[in-house]
């Protein structure tokens, strides 16, 4: 039968990509977060993440066993992908029980309701993510300082401000609201952009270091796994978002006129106590750097089943994740809102791929 | 920067394994097998009958209708059957057999190589002997040439392009053809220039093959008017609406012609044929092919005669590999697996490939991961990830509305999809369907 | 509190009787006269929607009959002459009766008979395999296995033998509705005409190939020697570019083409065993086959009124 010559309908040949080496390629991209995690939380980032990423692969073959009854595809590695990426989300010391439940949230609802890989229509670890910090707003919001070894996966009870600290955007949240302004409360915490820019920060595991983030958008690009339409518009419009707001706050106006000598009407509004206050408002390139904008635009917002299949479509999409962002940061209650931003245009998805089109070649003749 | 079409392609490994050969001549077959479908549209009719004596040359069977060609004998010898033998497309058809006996050719047919360059045949002269040498595109479209050249009431052409493009990975039929026959071309250039009443031709040529562009462009410096264009390796460079884009950068109109926008093209093969025809008095009868293929000894270019049996060349090609899964007439993109070695060559055959059996089999197919890959690699702008499940279930409104009519079947979305899925065969079949359905429309 | 519950009940009330009212003069504005025979005409149909009668749904079918003014062409295949009869009831006309068919699949060429000659590899569909070439046997008329017949089946008709690789007609539940016809990028399928106790005999072939050639690809092919029409005592079997035709109109059944075919091309279904042991070990094969079928028609119930209690 072996000797029989093969007849199919052309291509003859293929190329390399496979799902499995697209997925390898992904978790390959995450590695340098990995590590500068585990150098500055310790012991707390290996244990949460193998912890997701076995659990996850747990519950997938589980599921994919039992309740679907189909063929058992854990190899493909894209659920390796989603326990990486919820364990990213997840801060360095949550209980691991917490996890487990996370990742079977991801995985059973966020991804195999709806029928596996491929047909998911939320990023299944922002499902798991949103689902915890819902459930669990204590624990999830609870992040430890970054101190390398020294840092306890178990906080001890009672040293929780030995150990803990806010995020920079909890903090300057925080700080506005008590009336204070940006500078000043940079200034007393001692964040600068060095930190932001190399993880020496409080924050989820996988977003504190944005050098390594975008060295993982670097392999991603060179190896072709994503385009970098999601990436740039979603970093682009939060840069331009925020900036524009900046520009009317108060500590954008004090940069202007000590730099260029113009002067930009502040906003000001009444509180609740109708007492006039100026608009403050961290700068732009803070907002790219914090919380979870690197990590989100690169890894979350790209996934390739929840995000728009033409290029035109990535850049609105990415553009309006950027822009919800920063409309939750400075709005709204949470201090950080790339994940609900992802989740609403993960919603809108379907719709962009149904009218946003490629532009096809050659133009349309009349009549035709 | 050198020149390329701007939306989608790929670029496969070019694995061109007999480039830089030259083209070699086969003893002829003891017997061809020539299919009366070797173009578009109807079959041609057999002018001869079972047992007559045919020179090399003769025609055997006349063009029915506009889009069809005539054919001529490629042998000497005697007619022994006209029956249906498998052909190329994989369905029995009607072929006529004959024996070969000597090599005696039609009187007035100049065989040697000597360049005649000037030619006094009037522009409708030229045509009607491009139709009556049964010319058809050489690229594998085998769209008779004659009704290219006649160009319709009311539509000017502006530029001849040349496609020497040869985006095929394998194939290498064209580069030996550039570089052995530089000067007939040039002549057949002009032929088909004054033909068409143009003014301007340019030479498309990727950059793999500096050599053939080095050697063209110093013949092409003795002409006017005709240039050589460089361009950037990308599949699929050779679709004729791609290589327009890449040179003049004019997009052909969706659903319309090459000459809406002022353009005709042709590969080179064709306007060697058309310089044999008009200056030589020859008809098309043979060809260059490539064979070629990993395990194979001896991968070569070979001028061969219409109606061989692939399995003849293979032999001359170092005989056919032990494990061999597959062949293919034509590149391994858009060629068209046969059923075994005995098929003829036609005259749309640009090269014979045998894949190893481990490279011709498909991979398991696993559900769409939706990566866009298929989009971002389509040459015309369409989704193919969206065309496979609606012509999976006969969503036929839908694909017509997502121009599925547009897709020129270059095979990128199957070749770039990680989930292994058959894109190209589903878009295929739905686009047959909408074209029926849309020619029934139209005559209703 | 009272009060409050009084307002309420009141102010509902009154709200409810103006919607009332607005909504009886908007519908009796916009109302659109509609022949009422047409919703009658659709619940006598079997609304199984599959497109048999040559129209997109049972709806579109019961205008189509309601504003005809005879029933020339128009025929429910599933629901067959019981529904034509209830139909011209509710129009006041006579109902053409038409012979109620089934499908039988005109190729026999299961692995073992008929052994592959290349191996086809791409999407497992027959229309597009057949696109591409002439399938991975010799013979370019056969069936290629992928069941696009059993896809388009609505009426769980059809299914696929995994021994022979051939699709199997259930002929209970067959309505005749034409879909696989259609399908069938080979045109195996034909409809032919139900006799009595779903008793069949046909060639199951479509080789139009010289029979040498047919036979050296597949060991049950029609090779066109035309012993059957000779036989033949009812001129019920012609012959057309090498392959026998039967018509079931004409066919009595008589069993006579059967024993003489020598490839056993013919087949026969719903017979008894013959009293003679058949030296073919193949017509044995299809009568073992069949004997299940006989079973099944033993209960010779109805299709129609079948599916009219499935309603």
């Amino acid at each position: 039968m072996n000797k029989l010559i093969t007849v199919s309908p052309s291509p003859h040949i293929y190329g390399k990509d496979s799902v499995s080496r697209l997925m390898y390629g992904v978790i390959i991209a995450l590695i340098p977060a990995l590590i500068v995690s585990v150098v500055m939380y310790g012991a707390g980032a290996i244990i949460v993440v193998m912890v997701s990423v076995a659990s996850c692969l747990l519950f997938e073959y589980l599921i994919q066993k039992y309740i679907l009854k189909s063929e058992i595809r854990i190899t493909d590695g894209s659920a390796i992908v989603t326990g990486m990426l919820l364990a990213f989300n997840l801060p360095s010391n949550l209980p691991w029980w917490i996890i487990i439940i996370g990742a079977l949230i991801a995985i059973g609802i966020g991804k195999m309701t709806f029928g596996g890989l491929g047909n998911n229509p939320f990023n299944p670890a922002l499902v798991g993510r949103v689902f915890l910090l819902i459930s669990f707003p204590g624990a999830m919001t609870i992040f430890p300082k970054a101190q390398g070894w020294n840092t306890p996966y178990v906080i001890p009870a009672g040293e929780i401000d030995t150990y803990t600290g806010a995020t920079p955007l909890s903090l300057i949240k925080n700080g506005i609201k008590s009336g204070k302004g940006v500078s000043e409360l940079l200034e007393t915490s001692g964040l600068n952009y060095n930190d932001l820019f190399f993880g020496n920060i409080g924050g989820s595991l996988g977003e504190i270091a944005a050098f390594a983030l975008i060295l993982g958008l670097l392999f991603l690009l060179i190896r072709k796994i994503i385009t970098w339409h999601i990436p740039v518009a979603v970093i682009a419009s939060v840069f331009i978002a925020s900036g524009i707001l900046w520009l009317f706050s108060f500590e954008g106006n004090q940069a202007i006129m000590n730099s260029m000598g113009m002067k930009l009407p502040v906003i000001q509004f009444k509180d609740a106590e109708g007492v006039l206050k100026m608009f403050h408002m961290a700068d732009p390139l803070f907002h790219i750097l914090t919380g979870g904008v690197m990590l989100g635009a690169i890894f979350m917002a790209t996934d390739y089943v929840t995000s728009p299949m033409t290029p035109r479509g990535m850049i609105i999409y990415g553009s309006l994740i950027g822009i919800i962002t920063v409309a939750i940061r400075v709005f709204g209650s949470y201090p950080e809102g790339i994940s609900f931003a992802i989740l609403v245009m993960n919603g809108f998805t379907p719709l962009i791929n149904r009218y946003v089109k490629p532009k096809r070649f050659g133009k349309e003749i009349k009549n035709g | 920067m050198l020149k390329t079409f701007s939306k989608g392609g790929i670029h496969p490994p070019e694995n061109k394994l007999s480039a830089g050969l030259g083209i070699e001549t086969l003893p002829l077959p003891k017997n061809v097998t020539i299919p009366l479908s070797q173009h578009l549209g109807v079959p041609a009719k057999p002018v001869v009958n079972r047992g007559d004596e045919v020179k090399a040359g003769q025609i055997i069977a006349k063009g029915d209708g506009f889009v069809s060609a005539n054919i001529h004998s490629s042998v000497s010898g005697k007619v022994t059957k006209i029956d249906t033998e498998t052909d190329i497309s994989g369905y029995k058809r009607p072929c006529i057999f004959i024996e070969t006996a000597g090599d005696e050719w039609l009187d007035g047919i100049d065989k040697t190589d000597v360049l005649k360059t000037e030619t006094s045949l009037s522009p409708e002269e030229i045509i009607a002997k491009v139709q009556e040498s049964g010319i058809v595109g050489m690229g594998g479209a085998t769209f008779p040439s004659h009704v290219k050249l006649s160009v319709p009431r009311g539509k000017k052409a502006e530029f001849l392009l040349i496609n020497g493009v040869e985006c095929e990975p394998y194939l290498t039929a064209d580069h030996a053809l550039m570089l052995a026959k530089g000067e007939e071309i040039m002549v057949g250039i002009r032929i088909m220039m004054k033909a068409l009443k143009v003014n301007k031709a340019i030479i498309g040529i990727e950059n793999n093959k500096s050599d053939a562009i080095e050697h063209l462009k110093a013949i092409a410096a003795k002409y006017n008017n005709i240039e050589v264009c460089p361009l950037k390796v990308k599949y699929p460079q050779g679709g004729e609406k791609q290589l327009i884009k890449a040179v003049l950068n004019r997009e052909v109109p969706s659903g319309g012609l090459p000459v809406d926008i002022g353009a005709v093209v042709f590969n080179v093969g064709t306007v060697f044929a058309v310089y044999e025809a008009v200056q030589k008095n020859k008809p098309l009868v043979e060809r260059i092919i490539t064979v070629t293929g990993k395990e194979l000894k001896k991968p070569s270019n070979f001028c061969v005669r219409i109606g061989t049996p692939v399995s003849a060349f293979i032999e001359a090609a170092g005989g056919m590999p032990e494990n061999t899964g597959k062949i293919i007439s034509g590149g391994p993109m858009m060629g068209k697996a046969v059923i075994n070695a005995s098929v003829p060559v036609i005259k749309g055959s640009s090269g014979i490939l045998l894949l190893p059996p481990e490279e011709s089999k498909r991979k398991e197919i696993l559900p769409c991961i939706r990566c866009a890959k298929c989009v971002s690699v389509c040459p015309m702008g369409l989704e193919p990830y969206l065309l496979m499940p609606l012509s999976q279930n006969n969503m036929f409104d839908r694909l017509e509305e997502n121009k599925v009519l547009d897709c020129i079947e270059c095979g990128s979305c199957s070749f770039i999809c990680p989930a292994n899925r058959p894109l190209l065969d589903y878009i295929r079949l739905g686009k047959t369907s909408v074209g029926k359905i849309i020619r029934s429309r139209k005559s209703s | 509190m009272n009060q409050i519950i009084i307002y309420t009940i009141a102010s509902l009330s009154i709200l409810g009787a103006v919607s009332a009212i607005i909504l009886y003069f908007v519908a009796q504005k916009f109302k659109v006269y509609e022949d009422p025979r047409i919703d009658e005409v659709e619940a006598a149909l079997p609304s199984a929607n599959c497109g048999g009668c040559g129209y997109a749904g049972c709806r579109n079918f019961a205008e189509a009959l309601v504003k005809s003014d005879n029933f020339d062409g128009l025929f429910c295949p599933v629901g067959g002459n019981k529904t034509m009869e209830a139909i011209a009831k509710i129009l006041g006309r006579e109902a053409v009766a038409q012979d109620p068919l089934v499908a039988v699949l005109r190729c026999n060429g299961a692995c073992e008979f008929r052994p592959k000659t290349t191996n086809y590899d791409g999407a497992t569909t027959c229309a597009i395999e057949a696109a591409l070439y002439g399938g991975d046997t010799g013979c370019q008329y056969g069936c290629l296995g992928h069941g696009d017949c059993v896809e388009v089946c609505n009426f769980d008709a059809l299914h696929m033998d995994p021994v022979t690789g051939l699709p199997v007609v259930d002929d209970l539940k067959c309505t005749a509705c034409g879909a696989c016809v259609k399908a069938c990028p080979r045109n195996l399928f034909e409809l032919r005409k139900r006799q009595k106790k779903e008793r069949k005999i046909y060639v199951a072939c479509m080789n139009e190939d010289k029979g040498g050639l047919a036979k050296k690809y597949c060991a049950v092919a029609c090779i066109g020697c035309a012993k059957c029409v000779k036989v033949c005592p009812y001129d019920a079997i012609t012959m057309n570019n090498n392959l026998a035709f039967i018509d079931s109109e004409k066919c009595r059944l008589c069993r006579k083409c059967v024993t003489e075919c020598p490839t056993n091309a013919i087949i026969e279904v719903g017979f008894p065993p013959r009293k003679e042991p058949q030296a073919e070990a193949t017509v044995q094969a299809a009568q073992t086959e069949n004997t299940s079928q006989d079973i099944v028609s033993a209960k010779k119930e109805d299709i129609s009124t079948n599916l009219n209690k499935e309603e």
